[in-house]
This record gives structure tokens, C-alpha cells and sequence, in this order.
């Protein structure tokens, strides 16, 4: 049972990791601009599906360092052409804007490589179990995924307290208008944000690809999450984007481990059941089956609660 | 008499830092009272605390003898009392019209009401009229505020403060950023307005202040050093010291 | 809070005087409106035309809703499709309820209960949702749809689980004889309906808390100061749209005797934005404008292209960079120039522009479709019919033709569009000035 648990936690780790890679860059694209992201899963999508046709032709080593360096340049261009026309027009032009984004890419994922799902695998020489827990194989692969998202952390983390761009950076998070007094160019300073953020989720799209799955409704299946974390965290605070990674990813892969409805839980307490009536769904609604609704539930709470999110000191 | 405003010692704390540090001061109902002192005295502070904008850190803050300390803005309102920002704050995308009119519903009872339509409403229409032809406004009635000249602006300033006909109004710097002649047309404008109602502003125009004011406070670090008539606060030696002292320009 | 200029793409609230030409002239437009709405399936006599115009008059009524949140109260909703959605299905329960021996409820009032049920469920979410504007209101929205849309595949009893809620609309009982078996006599129901709808709609922006809306909209914080608490008129306006997305649910249901979770999913959340966005939501008739193209596209290109979705949400992105202002902005552009009596020296220029554009478009839907080909079928099929000609599109020639298309046209648009633009900005000025 502690091994179960200690596997169920080592897969949490790997997913909340990955969702880090995700949340940062959409935290700091926020932070500095002010605008929700709404296109940020696709180009995690947009990692998977470049590292999926560079892998078949060159190979996944390649890939893992092209494919978000073109995801990257994809996202700064995005931000050079796109985003700054309709920055004039408020923030809620910015984020239907990215919304309009998010469905294009969409689209022209399934035009290009199709509506099924790609069979991008991971690289045989990570096909390998690393170790065993309780009968459970870990791959070598997610070992792999979170040594990236670990040195990808340990390197945000360097840039912002070593560097001066991270200072600039950092500056420019909390007071935009001064930085630019000090005479930073912060159009180009939020091109290169939004186009590392990019890469970043690039990156991520490339190493979860196998994992997850490459199909065109993958940045749908993480993009919502990926709000739900940097908005728990706190629009802004990467030490929030990353504790609510954690968290989410941990919350969600034991929930779904687990079996348990309120009815067989109320059973198990000698309480009595009622099973007719309207509400008979709801006794037998288990754990797992609830899992997917948790961080929206907690999204929503957290908002009513404190709409700084946990770490965050700015509302919008 | 019951004073109009009443703050008994109000403080007031921003993250740790005190800006307003115990102030009692009793506003008579009826009067044009002045609140003057150098910057960052907190004078548009000690505007947001009794206009419900912030909430105090200790004290009390009475209407017309009523407790509102922690009301929200519109509670207090409702109670007659209305302002206006130092730095013009309209309906942008409204018309000139517009604005008036939404600044008299909640005064003439109409509430949430989605049952009567505005422009059918007589007496809405009556009073938004007659705060146009006040504010000389009359003929940019279909403008978009947004697109009105500076001066315009902070005259649909004032009228929305008043347009609500609450008896007791606040003023933040209502002639700031105005040439000599839009400034005498405003404290025309002013006079008119506030014709027997309890007027508070802030200003930072001596002349506008001796001219308009019947009884002055300075505030000077988040505390009153004084509270007279202008005679004895132009012989004041603290203010004298505190205030006058200093060039107008940069106050 | 400073107060900006307007940006030109603003709707300019002007509101009319109550004088009797303007009533006169305002009942005028409604009264057309219902003359158009009665003649229309006389007009069009295409037997497929009445399904879409249904499907569209369903979606005015949702889209005006919509905008009574974005484009009059400032709140960007992701989750509107839940108050439609929800409103459907308690609407197809109701109906299911109802015949003979059991509820009388007859059709005509059917879309009234989808509308009590979307309040019901705004008034509810709506409850905490609207203390704030801005970002926490779409983060709020957007969670409030995920949790509904989760709890669709939860909640098999209410939802129907993957096949949905079937109903039957000639089950109920009859009012005044009227029955509703063909596409048709739905026709009529739901142009009444969506009359009334638009009506109430319009009225509800010229009450006060109408007008407050746009004042809470423009700023929360003015607002509050001169009475208004502004997170009372965002619930109050938040209900209303809630109640109006309903009946266009209960609409739906009538239509289409069925409702899945995709209806109130957030792809349906979001095609409202699209349609809503893509007409102008700056303007009342904005939302009217876009759900009728929107829907007229989507029933047309679904049937020419797999590939619409993708023409759609280029068309949205184009909106939203080139024309924020949407449809009933871009007309309304043009009328001072009409009101000059200028607007026929745009002809030429305009001409010219869409023609290049035209070309532009012809070779990038070109490129597109080729793409979907080589793509999506098996590589024995060679030809494909394109722009009535038979393509081989498994050679150089037809990509290197719309190619060269694309960029030509390009290039014209590059030429002609300053032009046209410079004849508009001299069409546009008053008359009198140089």
C-alpha cells in the first residue's frame, strides 16, 4: 500500500513537473503583460507534433532542442504581429485574441498531420523500466521527463536571481511603466518573454508527446489546467505556478487512483444509503470519476476565496 | 448642530506606513470647508477613508451624525454624500447625457429597475437637462465624454458629483491642470452648485481657497494643524511655518 | 482611474430623446422586422433554407444574450453555453413531462421554462462570479464551464449520458390548435420567440440597470460612487443574460428534440464568442448580424469543405486584428459617408480591394484544400475537384498556380487597400470641410 502510494506520488511529481514547464511561461507572459495566455497548449500541442515529424526524419535528440526553438520563434512572432496590434484595443481584445489563436492552431494541426492521434513515441533507448514499486514498472522516460523539467527549474531559477535579464525581467513584472523609464525596451523585452514561454511550452509538448499522447485535442485537454494552476498560484508568482503544479499534479493522478464513491465511504461508516431518488447519481460517483472536475472546483473556490490566487499580490 | 462630516481620530495605515495619524476634525453642515497642506500630506487620503474608497485603520467616521465607518462607496452614497476625483474619472464610451443621467438614477429611486425604460422617465430626463444647462454642457449633450476637452471633462466632473443632489460634496482638486479664466468659470461654477449644501475640497490654488472656503484645514504629515477661518489661518504662525512657507507652485 | 479617449471601434451610447418620430421610427424597425420574419420562408423557397434559418434565429437569440455580458456589461464570459445548455435540457425534461395525463405545458411556452432554468442556474453562479470584472470573471467563467461540462459525464440521470436527452415536441398538448410538426411551423414559433427576445433585450438596455451596465462596463468604480453597487448591476445583467440564453436552449430543444453535453461544452461557449465577436459587440444589432453569417457560413462550408472550422476561426482572427469592431461597426463606418451621399465614390476602390482580396483568398483556400487532400485521403486518389476544376493535386502545377494566386493578390492588396482607405477618409468627412 506505502509503495502504491509512493508510485501513485512519483507519477503526481512528473506530471506537476511538467505542468511547471507549462505554468511558468504563462505566469511570467502574464505578469509582465497583463494578458492570459489562452494559446499557450498549443504550443505545447505544437512541440509535440514538430518533435513528432523532426523525429522521423532526423531524430528525438535533435528534435528536443529544435522543436522549441521553433515553437519559440512561432510565439515571438505571434506576439510581434498579433498580439501587440490588438494590445491597443484593452485586455479583453488580447485574450479573445489568443483564443482566436488557440482555435486556429488547432485547426491547422488537424489539417496538417489529421484528426487521429500520431504514434510519436519516446526514443528507444529510454525504453526501459528504471525501476519497480509493488509490481509497478517506472519507465526510464518519466525518469528522463523530470530530470528536464528539474533542469529546467534549476535554470529559470539561475536566470532570475543570477542574471541581469531576470532582474529586468522581475522588475518588469511588478512595475512595468518604470522599467521602461529606466530605458529597457519592454516591447522587445515581452517579444523575448513570450516567445521563451513559448519555447518552454514547447519543450513540454515534447517530452509529455508520448506520454499523454499527440492528437489535436491535447492542448484542450492541458490548456484548461494550466489556467487552473496559475491562477491558484497566483497570476505572476512563480513560486506560486510552481507549489499549485505540484499540488494539481499530485491531486490528480492519486484521485484518480482511487475508487471510492460517497456511497460505499457512508456504507463503510454505517451510515445508511439512500439509493433511489435524483440524487442517485451523485452516491455513486466515484473518486476517480470526480478527479477531472477537482481543479476546476478548486479554481472556483480559490477566485471566491482570494482572487490574488495563493501567492499573488495583482487581481488582473 | 449635528456637523455634516464628523472623523473622530482616523488613522490610517499603507503596508505599515502611517499617512493618516489620528485626525478629529468636525465639518459643519452648510459650510465651504478647505482642506489644504503640502504633498503626500494625505488630504486625497482622508478623501478615500470618508468616501468609503479605503477602509480605516482605526476611528470613526460619521454623516450627518450617522456611523458609516466601513460602508462601501455606494452605501454612503446613498446616504448623500457624493465626490469627485482629482483625476477625472467619467463614463468614457457614454455620452456627455449619459453620464448625467446615470448619476441621477439612484437619487430619483429608480434602483435596479429593468421594467422602466430611462428615456421615458420625466423627471431623469428634467434633472439631467438642468445639470447640462448648469454645467454649460448643453450642446455636447451627444458626445462621448471620452472625446471631451480637458476643461469639459473636469466640469462633467463636477456635475456628476452633483447631479445626484446629495447635500454633501467633495471636491478633489477640482481646478488642477486649469488655465486662470477655466478656473474662474469653475469656482462660478463651484458657488453655484454647491448653494447651500456642505462643500469639502481639496485645492492646491491659494486664491481659489481664500476666495471659495469659510473655514480652512491643513493637514501637514496625516495630521490637522489647524482648523479656522482663513483670516486666523493666513495669521497662523504653525501654518505660516508648515505651509505658506513653502512656494505654491510645488504645493 | 484616467479617463481614455474612445477608440474608434466603441459603440457611442446616444441616446435618443423620447420624442414620438423617434418611437414612431423605432416601432417602424420592429415591425419591419416581423414583416421580413413572416415573409422570409416565402422568399426563400429552398427546402434546406428553413432548417438553417432556424438554426439561426436559435442563435440570435443566444448571441443577444451573450452580448449582454461582453459587449453592454464589459464581462468576458468562457461558460455562456452552460445557462443555454442547461436551460435546453430542463426545457426537454419539462417536454418529456408533458401530454396527455401528465403536465399541460403546450410548445409555445416551452422556451419560457428553458429561460427560467438558465436564471436559475445564473443566479446561482452568478452569485459569486460577479463580484469582480476583467480576468477573475473569464477565470471564473471558464471554470464554472469545465466544472458543468465535467459534471455532463457524471451526472447520467440529467444528462443522458453520451446519447443525450431525447424529447418529442408533438407529445405536448395544443394551444389554440397550433401544432408543430414540420420544420416549418417551427419556423414561426422560433421567429416569434426570437422577435420578442430581441425586443425585451433592446428594451432591458434602455431601463436603468440597463444603462448602468454600460456605466459599470466603462467604470466600476464611478459607479459605485454615484449609488451603484457595481457588482448588483453585473448580477443583475448576469441573470438576464442567463434567462435569455435559456430560452434560446428551450428554442433549441423544440428544434432539435435532443441535447448532449456538447451543447453546453465549451466549444459551444466559445463558438457564441466567435459569432458574437465576428458581428460586433459594440452595437445591438452586432450579435443579430454575426449569428446569422456565422451560422450561414457554417451550414454552407460544411457542406463544400471539412475543413470550415479552420476558415471560421481565420475569419474570427482577422475580426479581431483588422476589424475589432466587428460588422455592425464596419457599417456603421460607413455612415457618414452615406449621410454625405458619398458612398458611391467608394465603389471603384472598394471594388478593386475585394477583387485582389478575392484573388488572395482564392489561392490561400486553394493551398488549404490541397493540403486537406494530400492529407486526409489514401494516395490513390489523384484528382480532387477544386473551384469547379478537377485538380491533380498530387503534382507541382495546381500548388505553384494558387500559390502564385496567394502572393499576387497579396500584392494588390498591398496596392489597392491604402487606396481605398484614402477614398473612405475622404468620403467620411463632413460635409463643408476640405
Amino acid at each position: 500500500m506505502l509503495e502504491l502510494a509512493l508510485f501513485s506520488l512519483l507519477n503526481g511529481l512528473v506530471f506537476g513537473m511538467l505542468l511547471f514547464m507549462l505554468s511558468s511561461g504563462l505566469t511570467l507572459i502574464f505578469g509582465m503583460m497583463g494578458v492570459l495566455n489562452f494559446a499557450h497548449a498549443s504550443f505545447y500541442m505544437l512541440g509535440a507534433y514538430f518533435a513528432y515529424t523532426l523525429g522521423a526524419s532526423v531524430d528525438f535528440w535533435p528534435a528536443l532542442l529544435l522543436a522549441p526553438l521553433l515553437v519559440g520563434g512561432l510565439g515571438a512572432l505571434v506576439e510581434r504581429f498579433g498580439l501587440r496590434r490588438v494590445h491597443r484595443f484593452g485586455h479583453v481584445a488580447e485574450l479573445i485574441f489568443t483564443f482566436g489563436v488557440a482555435i486556429l492552431v488547432e485547426e491547422v494541426v488537424q489539417l496538417v498531420w489529421g484528426r487521429p492521434a500520431k504514434s510519436y513515441e519516446a526514443p528507444a533507448v529510454l525504453d526501459f523500466a528504471l525501476f519497480r514499486l509493488a509490481d509497478n514498472a517506472f519507465p526510464a522516460y518519466k525518469g528522463f521527463m523530470l530530470l528536464v523539467a528539474v533542469g529546467i527549474f534549476l535554470f529559470l531559477f539561475g536566470v532570475f536571481t543570477r542574471t541581469r535579464a531576470g532582474l529586468i525581467i522581475q522588475a518588469s513584472l511588478t512595475h512595468p511603466g518604470m522599467v521602461a523609464m529606466l530605458g529597457h525596451n519592454v516591447p522587445r523585452v515581452f517579444m523575448v518573454v513570450f516567445g521563451v514561454g513559448s519555447a518552454l511550452a514547447g519543450l513540454a509538448g515534447v517530452i509529455a508527446g508520448p506520454v499523454l499522447g499527440t492528437f489535436p485535442g491535447m492542448a484542450q485537454v492541458l490548456g484548461s489546467i494550466v489556467f487552473v494552476v496559475v491562477v491558484i498560484g497566483g497570476l505572476g508568482s512563480l513560486t506560486g505556478a510552481f507549489i499549485a503544479s505540484l499540488a494539481i499534479g499530485v491531486i490528480q493522478t492519486s484521485a484518480v487512483a482511487l475508487d471510492l464513491s460517497l456511497g460505499t465511504t457512508a456504507a463503510s461508516l454505517g451510515l445508511p444509503v439512500d439509493g433511489g431518488g435524483a440524487l442517485q447519481d451523485l452516491w455513486r460517483v466515484t473518486i476517480a470519476q470526480v478527479a477531472p472536475m477537482l481543479p476546476y472546483l478548486l479554481l472556483v473556490l480559490v477566485l471566491i476565496v482570494r482572487p490574488t490566487g495563493l501567492f499573488g499580490t495583482r487581481e488582473t | 448642530m449635528t456637523p455634516a462630516i464628523e472623523l473622530v481620530d482616523v488613522h490610517k495605515d499603507f503596508g505599515g506606513t502611517p499617512i493618516i495619524r489620528g485626525v478629529s476634525l468636525a465639518i459643519e453642515a452648510g459650510t465651504r470647508q478647505a482642506l489644504i497642506g503640502p504633498n503626500g500630506a494625505g488630504k486625497s487620503t482622508l478623501f478615500n477613508l470618508i468616501t468609503g474608497k479605503h477602509a480605516v485603520s482605526r476611528g470613526r467616521i460619521r454623516l450627518k451624525g450617522e456611523d458609516i465607518t466601513g460602508l462601501r462607496p455606494y452605501a454612503i452614497n446613498r446616504r448623500g454624500l457624493s465626490r469627485s476625483f482629482q483625476v477625472t474619472n467619467i463614463f468614457p464610451w457614454l455620452s456627455v447625457l449619459e453620464n448625467v443621467r446615470c448619476s441621477v438614477l439612484w437619487a430619483l429611486g429608480y434602483r435596479y429597475s429593468f421594467w422602466q425604460r430611462v428615456e421615458r422617465a420625466r423627471d431623469v430626463q428634467e434633472r439631467a437637462d438642468a445639470v447640462l444647462e448648469q454645467l454649460n454642457l448643453t450642446a455636447r449633450r451627444h458626445v462621448p465624454a471620452g472625446v471631451l476637452s480637458y476643461a469639459e471633462q473636469r466640469a462633467l466632473e463636477i456635475g456628476i458629483t452633483i447631479a445626484g443632489g446629495a447635500d454633501v460634496i467633495l471636491l478633489d482638486e477640482p481646478t488642477s491642470g486649469m488655465s486662470r479664466s477655466e478656473t474662474e468659470q469653475v469656482v462660478q461654477l463651484i458657488r453655484e452648485v454647491t448653494a447651500g449644501k456642505t462643500l469639502v475640497m481639496v485645492e492646491h490654488d491659494m486664491s481659489v481657497v481664500f476666495d471659495l472656503a469659510d473655514r480652512i484645514a491643513v493637514l501637514v504629515y496625516g495630521e490637522v494643524i489647524a482648523h479656522d477661518t482663513p483670516e486666523r489661518i493666513r495669521a497662523s504662525a504653525a501654518v505660516q511655518e508648515a505651509y505658506l512657507g513653502v512656494p505654491q507652485t510645488t504645493g | 482611474m484616467s479617463a481614455p479617449a474612445p477608440a474608434t471601434t466603441r459603440h457611442v451610447e446616444v441616446a435618443a430623446t423620447a420624442s414620438w418620430t423617434h418611437r414612431l421610427r423605432r416601432l417602424g424597425v420592429w415591425l419591419a422586422a416581423g414583416a421580413l420574419l413572416l415573409a422570409l420562408p416565402h422568399v426563400v423557397r429552398n427546402p434546406v433554407a428553413v432548417p438553417v434559418m432556424n438554426q439561426m434565429g436559435i442563435a440570435v437569440v443566444f448571441a443577444l444574450s451573450y452580448n449582454m455580458l461582453l459587449g453592454q456589461g464589459g464581462m468576458l464570459s468562457f461558460g455562456h453555453a452552460v445557462y443555454f445548455g442547461l436551460g435546453g435540457f430542463i426545457a426537454a425534461h419539462v417536454l418529456n413531462l408533458a401530454g396527455p395525463g401528465g403536465l399541460y405545458l403546450p410548445v409555445p411556452v416551452l422556451p419560457l421554462v428553458g429561460g427560467l432554468g438558465g436564471l436559475l442556474f445564473a443566479a446561482l453562479f452568478g452569485s459569486f462570479s460577479t463580484r469582480r470584472a476583467g480576468t477573475v470573471f473569464a477565470m471564473i467563467s471558464l471554470g464554472v464551464g469545465e466544472l458543468i461540462a465535467a459534471s455532463s459525464l457524471i451526472f447520467d440521470g440529467f444528462f443522458g449520458g453520451e446519447e443525450g436527452v431525447t424529447t418529442n415536441r408533438t407529445r405536448a398538448p395544443l394551444l389554440l390548435g397550433l401544432e408543430f410538426t414540420t420544420d416549418r411551423q417551427v419556423y414561426y414559433l422560433i421567429a416569434g420567440w426570437a422577435l420578442v427576445a430581441a425586443a425585451l433585450m433592446y428594451s432591458f438596455s434602455r431601463t436603468p440597470v440597463g444603462r448602468m451596465a454600460n456605466a459599470v462596463r466603462d467604470n466600476a468604480e464611478r459607479a459605485e460612487f454615484v449609488g451603484y453597487s457595481a457588482r448588483w448591476v453585473r448580477f443583475v445583467s448576469f441573470c438576464a443574460a442567463g434567462f435569455f440564453a435559456g430560452v434560446a436552449g428551450g428554442l433549441f430543444a423544440i428544434n432539435y428534440e435532443i441535447l448532449t453535453a456538447e451543447n453546453l461544452g465549451l466549444n459551444a461557449s466559445g463558438a457564441v464568442l466567435l459569432m458574437t465577436y465576428i458581428g460586433g459587440i459594440g452595437y445591438f444589432v452586432g450579435p443579430i448580424l454575426g449569428a446569422v453569417v456565422f451560422t450561414f457560413l457554417q451550414s454552407m462550408l460544411s457542406d463544400y469543405t471539412g475543413i470550415w472550422l479552420l476558415y471560421l476561426g481565420i475569419m474570427f482572427l482577422a475580426t479581431v486584428l483588422f476589424v475589432p469592431a466587428g460588422l455592425a461597426g464596419l457599417i456603421a463606418m460607413h455612415l457618414p459617408a452615406w449621410r454625405a451621399g458619398r458612398l458611391r465614390t467608394l465603389a471603384a476602390p472598394y471594388a478593386l480591394t475585394a477583387l485582389v482580396a478575392l484573388v488572395t483568398a482564392a489561392g490561400v483556400i486553394g493551398l488549404l484544400e490541397l493540403v486537406h487532400f494530400v492529407v486526409s485521403t489514401s494516395p490513390s486518389r489523384t484528382t480532387m475537384r477544386l473551384f469547379w476544376m478537377t485538380v491533380p493535386a498530387r503534382t507541382l502545377a495546381p500548388w505553384l498556380g494558387f500559390a502564385a494566386a496567394a502572393a499576387a493578390g497579396a500584392l494588390g492588396v498591398r496596392w489597392a487597400a491604402p487606396r481605398a482607405a484614402a477614398a473612405f477618409a475622404a468620403a467620411s468627412r463632413p460635409p463643408g470641410a476640405p
